[in-house]
């Protein structure tokens, strides 16, 4: 009798007993077969419990996607613990604070990263241990032991029996924006996630024989899931850093034979645009699928010919549940502005702000009932109250995602908007209040608000409205600079509009609505 | 330091560095590891690159061999033009 999977890290275990000797995974070039994912992963997990990792402890996983981070993330699992992925766009001041919000014990890094990490890692009393990949540069000073990723596998033996948790423990805490500026923790289990995992499968059509490539991050939720699903079908992964050199992806589509294409809009418009110059045509692609933000209705009939035999499908999700609802591929012409229906095994239902039903084409609040949803955000009590709320059983919490949909006679969702201002683009998630932060932490300026504007390419760009104090001279690029020195890329504003003074509504609040008109017109 | 070697680097610095010290890169330092690029300043580059050494940028050379340093952007130049 096959066994059931109960822990994410069974998906793996189950996979390399089936057949050790195929490639699990290709990264950067590399075949790596599910026997040596296995082993060194179990090599990971000991040197993890080496330097004193116990069940429940949270274990930072600060990397790029590499061969390194996927061993790192099913090690902690075998340790026990729970992974935490960050970004490795991520600036020292933020690194800290998600290492010292999490308590992470260990801290898992590349040497190319160590520019932040070196910052970062001071002054953590929980932190014990820092292994990392690669070379670094120079003999840094720091408060706790580092040792090479590469000589910790080879010193180390593989642990031999996974250390003792159930499905109801913490597998991953999930960094993600929020409108108050600081990320949050999304506590996942376990059971959320192996759920979640095969909900995706299922109606991903996804089996042992696909071959998925993965260009987006596995810090994302997207991405990781991605490794998560391929690995407990026993399929093939292959793994590049990122879309950043469009030619080189191209390149592994076909030399890979890849069979599934998960991305965004923006490496979506990418595509399109360079099939418009020179014809692009991948056939062994059966699957693409995009999240994040919207696919634009337009970008079908190009998909279709990029992709030509590819199904393809729009989904909705946020990281409180990792994802809530995909539309049938059958109906991408019927439906061409639905992001569809609830994802198996879960239900979805609108509700107006004082929690009546809504009727069928009405507004309402976007609620998500099923073993999905997050147990609440790390150390944050009163946030997890406003995104979890009392559901139909005793105890029993749904989720209340803040956003803004109808949805038709039929069942299929469309989104109308956020409720709060969090901004899209790239398909990243970016709070507005931790842009301003950054910039009213910059010596000259006086005031300054964030908004997203709307942005072909990027879904939304982020522009900021700045009050400079008088006598001070702020170029727009120096003000960039001060960004991208503590922001992530992604969150460094593409337009600077620098103002005598704030628009101020009739209360003395900054007029948001007249910055927004003001720059759109 | 060639003439092409400046130009890059004149332009990484005012367009994804903002004026960083120069110590802070180095010709052969890549792109990707440094967090410098990312797939919308790829589309930057290569609109520069095209209007600047006037050459045209496949979509097929879009590869870390010849766009993720300095030195690899150089080279890649010298090769086209």
């Amino acid at each position: 009798m096959r066994k059931p999977q109960r822990l994410l890290r069974e998906g793996l275990i189950q996979s390399a007993a089936r057949h050790p000797e195929k490639t699990a995974l290709i990264v950067e070039g590399q075949e790596y077969t599910y026997g040596q994912l296995l082993d060194t992963s179990c090599r990971v997990a000991r040197a993890l419990l080496d330097r004193g990792v116990k069940r429940g402890d949270r274990v930072a996983v600060y990397m790029d996607n590499t061969w390194p981070c996927i061993t790192s993330i099913y090690g902690i699992l075998l340790a026990g613990g729970a992974f935490l992925m960050i970004n490795p766009q991520t600036k020292a001041d933020k690194l800290q604070y998600i290492l010292r919000d999490s308590g992470a014990t260990v801290l898992m890094t590349d040497g190319h990263l160590s520019r932040q990490f070196v910052r970062a890692v001071q002054g953590l009393p929980a932190l014990r241990a820092i292994i990392a990949s690669g070379n670094l540069p120079e003999s840094e000073q720091l408060p706790v032991t580092l040792d090479l990723f590469a000589l910790v596998i080879e010193e180390t033996f593989p642990l031999d029996e996974p250390t003792f948790v159930i499905p109801n423990d913490l597998a991953a805490l999930i960094y993600t924006s929020g409108s108050t500026g600081n990320p949050k923790g999304v506590m996942q289990t376990h059971q959320a996630m192996v759920f979640a995992a095969w909900s995706l499968i299922e109606y991903l059509r996804l089996s042992e024989q696909d071959r998925i490539l993965l260009v987006l991050p596995l810090a994302f939720d997207y991405g990781l899931y991605q490794l998560l699903m391929a690995m407990k079908l026993g399929a093939t992964l292959i793994v590049e850093r990122s879309f950043t050199f469009p030619g080189q992806i191209y390149k592994k589509m076909h030399e890979e034979h890849a069979t599934v294409f998960p991305g965004v809009p923006t490496i979506f418009a990418t595509m399109i645009s360079g099939h418009r110059k020179k014809e692009l045509i991948f056939p062994e692609i059966t699957r693409i699928t995009n999240t994040a933000a919207a696919l634009p209705a337009d970008f079908i009939p190009w998909l279709q010919e990029i992709f030509p035999n590819a199904l393809i499908y729009k989904m909705y999700g946020l990281t409180e549940c990792k994802r809530v609802s995909y539309l049938e591929p059958e109906l991408v012409h019927d439906k061409p502005t639905s992001v569809g229906q609830a994802i198996p095994g879960t239900e979805v239902f609108l509700r107006t702000l004082d929690g009546k039903p809504v009727p069928p084409g009405e507004p309402g609040i976007l609620y998500v009932r099923g073993p999905h949803v997050m147990a609440g955000y790390w150390n944050q009590p009163e946030l997890t109250g406003e995104m979890l709320k009392p559901g139909l059983l005793p105890g029993e919490r749904i989720l209340c995602t803040g956003d803004w949909f109808s949805m038709d006679e039929d069942g299929f969702l469309y989104f109308s908007g956020r409720s709060d201002d969090i901004i899209k683009t790239r398909g990243e998630k970016v709070s507005p209040v931790e842009v301003e932060q950054i910039l009213h932490g910059i010596d000259g300026i006086k005031e300054a608000v964030v908004v997203g504007v709307d942005d072909e390419q990027l879904g939304q760009a982020i522009c900021a409205f700045v009050v400079v104090r008088a006598g001070c001279e702020l170029s727009d690029r120096r003000i960039k600079k001060m960004c991208l020195a503590r922001l992530e890329n992604f969150m460094v504003p593409k337009y600077i509009v620098e103002l005598s003074e704030m628009p101020k509504t009739a209360n003395g609040k900054i007029d948001k609505k007249q910055l927004l008109q003001s720059i759109q017109s | 330091m060639n003439e092409i070697t400046t130009k890059i680097r004149l332009f990484i610095f005012e367009n994804f560095l903002f004026d960083a010290d120069e110590e802070d890169l180095k010709n052969d330092d890549s792109f990707l590891d440094q967090g410098i690029i990312d797939s919308t300043g790829v589309l930057e580059l290569v609109e520069w690159l095209e209007d600047t050494f006037d050459i045209t940028v496949d979509d097929d050379e879009l590869i870390p061999e010849n766009l993720d340093s300095v030195n690899q952007l150089a080279a890649y130049i010298t090769r086209k033009t």
